[in-house]
C-alpha cells in the first residue's frame, strides 16, 4: 500500500515537471525552471508563470477531484459503472457556461464564463438535493442525476441550437470538449478553493464507504449515517465536478476509468480507493494534458477528445477482463 | 443485565400493521430463537428494535446513540451483502467499524478479535481469498464472523445459519450457545426448529406481528401451537441425547 502511494505520488511529481517543461515556446529546461522559480524580467518568466504553471496545477487539481469524486459515488452506490457526473452537476455546469457564451457575456468579461458555469453547478446541486434529498435510496439519486443531466442536456441543445451565428455555435462545441489550454491564474483560484473544500469533505466518507460494503442496513447499524454520508458525497462531488467543469469544460471518463483500474492494488477497499483514486486521476489528467501539446502541437486537439479517446477502449478492456473472470 | 428491552414496538408499513405491540427483552446468558412463519415479522422486528425501521413504541437499542449502539450490538441482515472483491480478512476487520475512532487505524487489539472470530467460525484457511469469489456458504460465515468481531455483548442474526451445510448449521448454532456462556446474547431469526429447540435457551414465537409465545422449547413447541402457527404437526421428545423435534406432516 505504502509502495503503490509512494509510485503515485512520484510519478504525478515527476508529470507534473514535464509539465511545466513541456510547450510552443521552446525554453530549456534548466531556464524555465529559473524562469519559474526566480523569476526576473522577460516573456520567459510570463510564460511559466502564467500559462504554464497554472496548467500544470489545474491538471492536478481537477483530475485527482475528478477521480476522487469518481472512486466515491462508486463506492456510494456500490456500482463500478457510477461516475462523478451521474448526479447532473457537470450538464447543469456546463449549460451555464454554455449560456454564457451564447449570450455573448464571455466575451464581455472573461471570468462570466467561469462564474456562469459556477451558478449552473449550484443550481443543478439544489435541484438533486431537492429531487433525491438526503434521505431517499441511491436509486432516488441516480434517477435525479439523469433527470438533470437530461435536461441540463436538451438546453444545452437549445442554446446551440439558438445561437446566433456559426461561430458562436463552434466556440459552444469547442468548449464543451474541455481542455486547459490557456487557462490562468485566475483560474486555478477560482477552482482551488472549491476543489480542496469538496475534496475535503470527500475523503471523511472512506470509512462510510467501507463500511458500505456490507450494505446500508449493515452499515447503519455499525454506526455509519447515512443521512450525512449522503449528504457529504453531493456537496463534495458538486463542489469538484462543479468546479472542475467551470475551468475546464466536461472532462468525462477519469472518474470512472480510474477507480477501476486501481480497485485491484488497493484490494477493492472502497476507502482506500479514494486517495488512491485521487493520484490516479492526476496522474491520468497530467499525461493527457501532455498528450495534447505533444502529438498535435500544431492543432488544438482538445483534452476532453482524449480523455474520451484513451477511457473508451481502457473501459471496454476492463469489461472484457470483468467478463472473463466471471467465467 | 438487560442487553435489550422493547415495549410496545409496532411498525406500519404502507398502511399495513407488520409489527404490533411487541415487548420482549433480552438478558445476558441467554440465545433467543425468534421463530415464525414467512412474514411474521421477524426481521421487522429485529431493524425496528435497532431503530432501521420507523416504529412507534420504545425500543432500548433504538434509543442509543448510532456509535453507542454499534458497540452494543451487532447486525447480520438476512441480505448477504458483499458489494466489492475485498479479502475475507478485510471483510471481517469491518466489524471493527464502531470500535475505531476517525482516522484510527486497526490495532493490535482489532486484529486479535478479528482473528478470534475467523477461527470461531473455521475461516483461519479462507483468511486472504477474496470474499466475493467463495461459495454462498463461505460467504455467509464469513459475514457471521464480521459481526462476531464486533464483540459486542448482543448479537443479532437474521436467518444466519439458513444454507450452511448441516456441520456448519451445528457449529454456527454451538458459537452462538458459546457466546451466550460467556456472558454475550444472541437474538437469532431461524427456520430450523429442530435446531432451534436445541440450541436456543428460550423460543420467542412471532405470528402476524404479534408474540404468541415466548419461553423454553418445551413450553412453546406444543402441538397446537405448531398446528395454529406453523400449520404442521411434528414429532418433538426429549432424549437422551437432548431434544429432538422432527417436523411431520402439513396440517
Amino acid at each position: 500500500m505504502m509502495r503503490l502511494f509512494a509510485g503515485l505520488a512520484g510519478l504525478v511529481l515527476a508529470l507534473f515537471c514535464a509539465s511545466l517543461l513541456i510547450g510552443p515556446a521552446g525554453i530549456g529546461p534548466v531556464e524555465s525552471l529559473h524562469a519559474l522559480i526566480w523569476g526576473g524580467e522577460g516573456p520567459m518568466v510570463l510564460v511559466m508563470r502564467e500559462i504554464r504553471l497554472p496548467r500544470a496545477i489545474l491538471a492536478v487539481l481537477i483530475g485527482g477531484g475528478l477521480g476522487l469524486a469518481g472512486a466515491a459515488m462508486q463506492g456510494y452506490l456500490r456500482n463500478p459503472l457510477a461516475d462523478p457526473g451521474l448526479i447532473g452537476v457537470s450538464g447543469s455546469a456546463a449549460l451555464g457556461a454554455v449560456v454564457a457564451l451564447q449570450t455573448g457575456l464571455a466575451a464581455v468579461a472573461v471570468l462570466a464564463l467561469p462564474f456562469a458555469a459556477l451558478a449552473g453547478a449550484v443550481v443543478g446541486m439544489v435541484l438533486v438535493l431537492a429531487l433525491a434529498g438526503p434521505r431517499g435510496s441511491s436509486l432516488t439519486l441516480i434517477l435525479a442525476g439523469i433527470a438533470i443531466s437530461a435536461l441540463a442536456g436538451a438546453l444545452t441543445t437549445l442554446a446551440l441550437n439558438l445561437s446566433p451565428n456559426p461561430f458562436a455555435a463552434s466556440e459552444i462545441v469547442f468548449w464543451m470538449m474541455g481542455s486547459l489550454a490557456d487557462r490562468s491564474m485566475t483560474h486555478v483560484w477560482i477552482a482551488l478553493p472549491l476543489i480542496v473544500i469538496g475534496a475535503g469533505m470527500l475523503a471523511t466518507l472512506a470509512r462510510g464507504l467501507d463500511a458500505l460494503t456490507l450494505g446500508e442496513d449493515a452499515a447503519e447499524a455499525m454506526g455509519i449515517s447515512l443521512y450525512r454520508l449522503r449528504l457529504t458525497l453531493i456537496l463534495g462531488t458538486a463542489a469538484v465536478v462543479g468546479a472542475s467543469t467551470a475551468v475546464a469544460g466536461a472532462i468525462g471518463f477519469v472518474g470512472l476509468v480510474v477507480p477501476h483500474i486501481l480497485r485491484g492494488f488497493v484490494g477493492a477497499r472502497p476507502g482506500a480507493l479514494l486517495w488512491a483514486s485521487t493520484l490516479g486521476g492526476a496522474l491520468m489528467l497530467l499525461t493527457a494534458d501532455i498528450a495534447v501539446r505533444v502529438l498535435l502541437p500544431a492543432r488544438d486537439l482538445k483534452l476532453g477528445v482524449l480523455t474520451a479517446l484513451v477511457g473508451a477502449p481502457l473501459f471496454l478492456h476492463l469489461i472484457y477482463r470483468t467478463r472473463r473472470e466471471g467465467q | 443485565m438487560t442487553l435489550l428491552s422493547t415495549s410496545n414496538l409496532s411498525v406500519t408499513l404502507r398502511g399495513r400493521a407488520v409489527l404490533t405491540d411487541v415487548s420482549l427483552t433480552l438478558a445476558a446468558g441467554e440465545v433467543v430463537g425468534l421463530i415464525g412463519p414467512n412474514g411474521a415479522g421477524k426481521t421487522s422486528l429485529m431493524r425496528a428494535a435497532l431503530g432501521l425501521l420507523p416504529h412507534r413504541g420504545a425500543s432500548s437499542l433504538a434509543r442509543m446513540s448510532p456509535r453507542d449502539r454499534g458497540r452494543a450490538v451487532a447486525w447480520m441482515p438476512q441480505t448477504r451483502e458483499i458489494a466489492w472483491p475485498v479479502s475475507v480478512e478485510t471483510l471481517v476487520t469491518l466489524g471493527r467499524t464502531p470500535h475505531l475512532a476517525p482516522g484510527q487505524r486497526p490495532s493490535d487489539a482489532d486484529r486479535a478479535a478479528v482473528t478470534r472470530a475467523l477461527d470461531r467460525m473455521a475461516l483461519g484457511s479462507l483468511r486472504h481469498r477474496t470474499a466475493t469469489r467463495l461459495s454462498g456458504g463461505e460467504q455467509a460465515r464469513a459475514l457471521i464472523a464480521r459481526a462476531l468481531a464486533q464483540e459486542t455483548p448482543l448479537l443479532m442474526a437474521d436467518e444466519p445459519i439458513a444454507g450452511l451445510d448441516p456441520a456448519h448449521q451445528i457449529a454456527t448454532m454451538h458459537c452462538f450457545a458459546g457466546l451466550a456462556k460467556g456472558g454475550h446474547s444472541v437474538l437469532v431469526s431461524l427456520h430450523d426448529l429442530g435446531l432451534a429447540a436445541r440450541f436456543c435457551t428460550r423460543l420467542v414465537v412471532l405470528d402476524k406481528g404479534v408474540i404468541v409465545a415466548d419461553g423454553t422449547a418445551q413450553t412453546v413447541l406444543t402441538p397446537q401451537l405448531l398446528r395454529d402457527t406453523f400449520g404442521i404437526t411434528a414429532w418433538f421428545e426429549t432424549t437422551s441425547q437432548g431434544p429432538v423435534f422432527q417436523p411431520l406432516e402439513v396440517v
